[in-house]
């Protein structure tokens, strides 16, 4: 404990200056790794397309040629199957993952969300490559046997459920994308829904209303920006979701109308075919598809943390 | 009101909870399921052979995955040199210097930098390192894990610091103590514990990447010697084994899987065990 | 077990005296964890009146209050003993649902919290449409009529459809009474109402106190003994979890039997 008097000796205070300015300093730049980082990133990014960028321009986005032996390349497919498998994703995986969130923290008896809350955090700790493995020697296999032929009987009217039953498929990769998205979007709403404040529940029950209708107004309508928030930070997961979507889609370049029909995403084509481009174009191509990538994951996300960020009820003020 | 309105409301009431309680039950199922057949599918596989020896020749039965496995622990524990220092300081800064716009900024630059899809890392490492090396190696596989520990660790490192009481701050500087000294000594020394478990969190994820390793660390059929060969990690060995079309790799990428979902769970659950006294009355 | 009535006229519309009990309190106790918050209260709460429950921090008036509508079953740490007859049904009888009472008792809380994403319109008649009551008409009246013995008409009567957020501290809190109103409760709770308002505002629902309890039956928590002085007809002072005293507040205030009543009433304590 420092024991001098009042007037410390000016050594001892400009050292500790000196060390709080260079502690500072180092903090700082630490931190500021991050915009490095992602400057990083797009820089890279774009410095690699740059053969692809200017060969193919904007067709490139337009395109469903993807041909590396003449080389012709065009991203369209993976566009698609991105896209699609998302989309599926994202309509499976939302409703089951607000109305788990809902149940743990309005409906669940007390004694079942702790455990139930663990396990779906540790759902979101399993690799990607592990349910993708997973996926091919269970999911697929019973898709293929049990789900699909069902599909096809039931809506078969629909251009969607005709066509030929492989087995890995667009379908397979939005199911498997809903897997992997359900524990973010569920823990994010879970926390959205425990920040609303106590005060509004209990001014809907004091008007006599049951335990869902509380929810249904107190809660979910307050809650709502911040709920789309959750669903969009899952999207931008799902847009980025390799492995497993690599394991059961099917990887064919292909634009189908069935959703029986394997796909390619463009996460899957780059996983799969980058350290076999045999030529710069191709590899630049593959960077492209990277940049496109990139892009739309980076604005998903941003408008997700910016919803998720920016939300804090409306009528309250935000928290930073 | 009515007793038809009434006992409508009780039903909806009644069905919701049923609906809701049903979509929690889908919502672990894959787990319970992907966990059990891990466990049917892989523990038999599991012997002394598998963490010991090397993948045998394409098509031959037999040999283990014991090089991936050293690959993944060497690749983490170069992948901490890089994350633990920048995110934990980064997030020292978060947390203790206040620059209102500044830190927005950062801290959303981090989250959308979490979210950035792992296989654009892989792509940009190997331009970075991989180009100019002329070649996959260790050290590539470890600089594309560490970057990406780096926001990750940042924003833990920052949350958990900011449940430091600041009382123990302003007593610390009205004793007279330097600042940057009461940050080392007292902030960061309360919340260890809380760091900790943030940087395993962040290993155990990095641990389980597969798509930046594809052309980073590239895998390996081997032993690795050096930092500028190539290496073997759990993820990827996993992943071409589950591609191939030999039926004893398809055996061995499930004992893999096991092994790998053993370790990022053990991890998970003991972060959880480490921080209970934290959270022990914390309701759900 | 009597079959609770689900009518929707309250009070007003059955003739009862001013000398009616609203609400029979008998050993009344609540438990949290255990630990005895409430012990054994026996009161009779006068209907068409308006009865202050007074006290130091921590004596259990909210307690009391929310053993009224039943808003401790929210709580799981939570348990009670005793009967409340509000007009002759035992609201902890058996088989009696806590959404039904709640319909028959309506409350305001200490901060105000109208529903954020409703407008206020919508604030006013949402316990309405719980109900069932889908009638434009039905509900246009309902919110009129509420809003104005809430004193809020004159000032959002051009501006219903507004986000109920865009109110004043002390207009969100009158449009909460006016929702409470707008189900024609029997009984209305009232807990510290006014406390996290200016002295303006609380004036005006001191006022509003006086003209509603022509109609329905008022108890209000308050730490504001001035308040409780000058608004209310009947005084209830608990101290640690007991009803010390309780009578016309009259008498309370000037005469009280008890010394503790007399030392909490001149400010000895509390």
């Amino acid at each position: 404990m420092n024991e001098t008097a009042p007037n410390q000796p000016a050594k001892n205070n400009a050292a500790s200056q000196f060390g709080d300015r260079a502690f500072k300093g180092l903090t700082l730049l630490m931190a500021l790794s991050v915009f490095v980082l992602i400057g990083l990133i797009g820089f890279e990014l774009a410095h690699g397309s740059g053969i692809a960028l200017r060969q193919f321009g904007w067709h490139f986005l337009f395109s469903s040629d993807w041909d590396p032996v003449n080389e012709k390349f065009g991203a369209l497919p993976f566009i698609f199957g991105t896209l699609v498998s998302s989309a599926i994703g994202l309509i499976i995986a939302v409703p089951l993952s607000i109305a788990t969130a809902v149940y743990l923290t309005e409906l669940a008896p007390l004694w079942i969300r702790q455990p139930l809350t663990i396990f779906i955090e540790l759902l979101a700790a399993v690799p990607s490559v592990i349910l993708g493995l997973w996926g091919i020697f269970v999911m697929v296999p019973w898709l293929r046997g049990h789900l699909f032929p069902l599909l096809q009987k039931w809506f078969g009217f629909l251009p969607l459920f005709q066509g030929p039953i492989y087995g890995p498929s667009l379908l397979a990769g939005g199911i498997i994308i809903a897997i992997m998205i359900l524990p973010i979007i569920t823990s994010v709403s879970r926390e959205i829904l425990r920040s609303v404040p106590g005060l509004q529940r209990e001014a809907a029950y004091a008007l006599g209303a049951t335990r869902w209708e509380v929810t249904r107004i107190a809660v979910l309508s307050y809650a709502k920006k911040g709920l789309f928030g959750a669903v969009i930070l899952g999207l931008g997961r799902a847009l980025g979701e390799t492995m497993a979507v690599t394991m059961v889609i099917g990887n064919s370049p292909q634009i189908a109308k069935s959703l029986f029909a394997p796909g390619y995403t463009l996460a899957s084509v780059v996983a799969n075919e980058f350290s076999e481009a045999t030529s710069d174009t191709y590899l630049s191509a593959l960077f492209e598809i990277g940049l496109v990538l990139l892009g739309v994951t980076v604005l998903v996300n941003a408008l997700a943390q910016l919803l998720l960020k920016t939300f804090a009820g409306p009528g309250v003020k935000p928290q930073h | 009101m009515d007793a038809a309105n009434h006992n409508w409301r009780k039903a909806k009431n009644t069905m919701m909870q049923t609906l809701a309680f049903a979509c929690a039950i889908l919502v672990i199922l894959p787990l319970v399921l992907v966990f059990f057949h891990l466990v049917t599918q892989g523990a038999s596989s599991i012997n002394w052979a598998f963490f010991t020896q090397l993948p045998k020749p394409v098509g031959e039965v037999g040999g283990g995955m014991a090089n991936a496995i050293l690959g993944t622990f060497i690749l983490i524990t170069l992948a901490s040199l890089i994350g633990v220092p920048v995110g934990v300081l980064g997030g020292v800064f978060l947390s203790e210097y206040t620059h209102k716009r500044l830190n927005w900024w950062i801290r959303f630059t981090a989250d959308v930098t979490n979210g950035v899809p792992s296989i654009t890392w892989g792509m940009v490492v190997y331009a970075l390192i991989v180009v100019p090396m002329k070649g996959f190696s260790t050290l590539a596989g470890g600089i594309v894990l560490g970057l990406m520990m780096i926001p990750l660790i940042m924003r833990t490192t920052e949350e958990v610091l900011q449940l430091v009481p600041s009382g123990y701050r302003e007593a610390a500087l009205a004793l007279g103590i330097a600042q940057w000294r009461m940050i080392i000594q007292i902030v960061v020394r309360t919340a260890l514990k809380g760091i900790i478990t943030g940087i395993l969190l962040a290993l155990a994820r990095v641990a389980g990447e597969t798509a930046p390793l594809l052309f980073t660390a590239f895998g390996n059929g081997y032993w690795t010697h050096k930092l500028t060969e190539p290496i073997a990690a759990l993820p990827l060995q996993i992943f071409n084994y589950a591609i191939s079309p030999y039926d004893d790799w398809h055996r061995q990428a499930w004992a893999g899987a096991l092994v790998l979902i053993l370790l990022v769970t053990a991890v998970n659950i003991s972060v959880r065990v480490l921080t209970r006294d934290r959270f022990s009355r914390r309701s759900a | 077990m009597a079959a609770i009535s689900q009518s929707t006229s309250g009070a007003g519309a059955e003739q009862k005296s001013a000398t009616d009990t609203a609400l029979a309190v008998r050993n009344l106790s609540v438990f949290f964890n255990d630990k005895a918050v409430l012990k054994n209260v026996t009161m009779d709460i006068a209907a068409r009146a308006v009865t202050a429950i007074i006290g130091p921090s921590g004596c259990g008036k909210s307690t009391f209050l929310r053993a009224i509508n039943r808003m401790h079953e929210l709580n799981p740490e939570a348990r009670m003993d005793g009967e409340i007859c509000l007009f002759g049904d035992n609201i902890y009888g058996s088989g009696i649902e806590p959404v039904i009472v709640r319909r028959r008792v309506g409350m305001v809380f200490q901060k105000s919290n109208p529903f954020p994403t409703m407008s206020i319109n919508e604030n006013v008649t949402v316990g309405l449409r719980l109900n069932g009551v889908r009638d434009k008409k039905i509900l246009a009246e309902r919110t009129e009529q509420s809003l104005r013995m809430a004193a809020l008409w004159d000032e959002v009567k051009d501006r219903l459809h507004a986000p109920a957020i865009s109110l004043s501290g002390g207009q969100q809190q009158r449009l909460c009474i006016a929702r409470a109103l707008a189900v024609q409760p029997e009984v209305l709770l009232m807990d510290e109402p006014a406390s996290a308002l200016d002295p303006l505002a609380t004036q005006k629902i001191e006022d509003l106190i006086i003209e509603l309890k022509k109609i329905y039956t008022i108890v209000i928590v308050t730490h504001n003994m001035q308040q409780a002085a000058r608004s209310s007809d009947f005084t209830a002072f608990f101290y640690l979890g007991e009803l010390v005293e309780f009578g016309p507040t009259a008498k309370i205030f000037t005469s009280p039997a008890q010394k503790r009543t007399e030392d909490y009433v001149t400010g000895r304590f509390g």
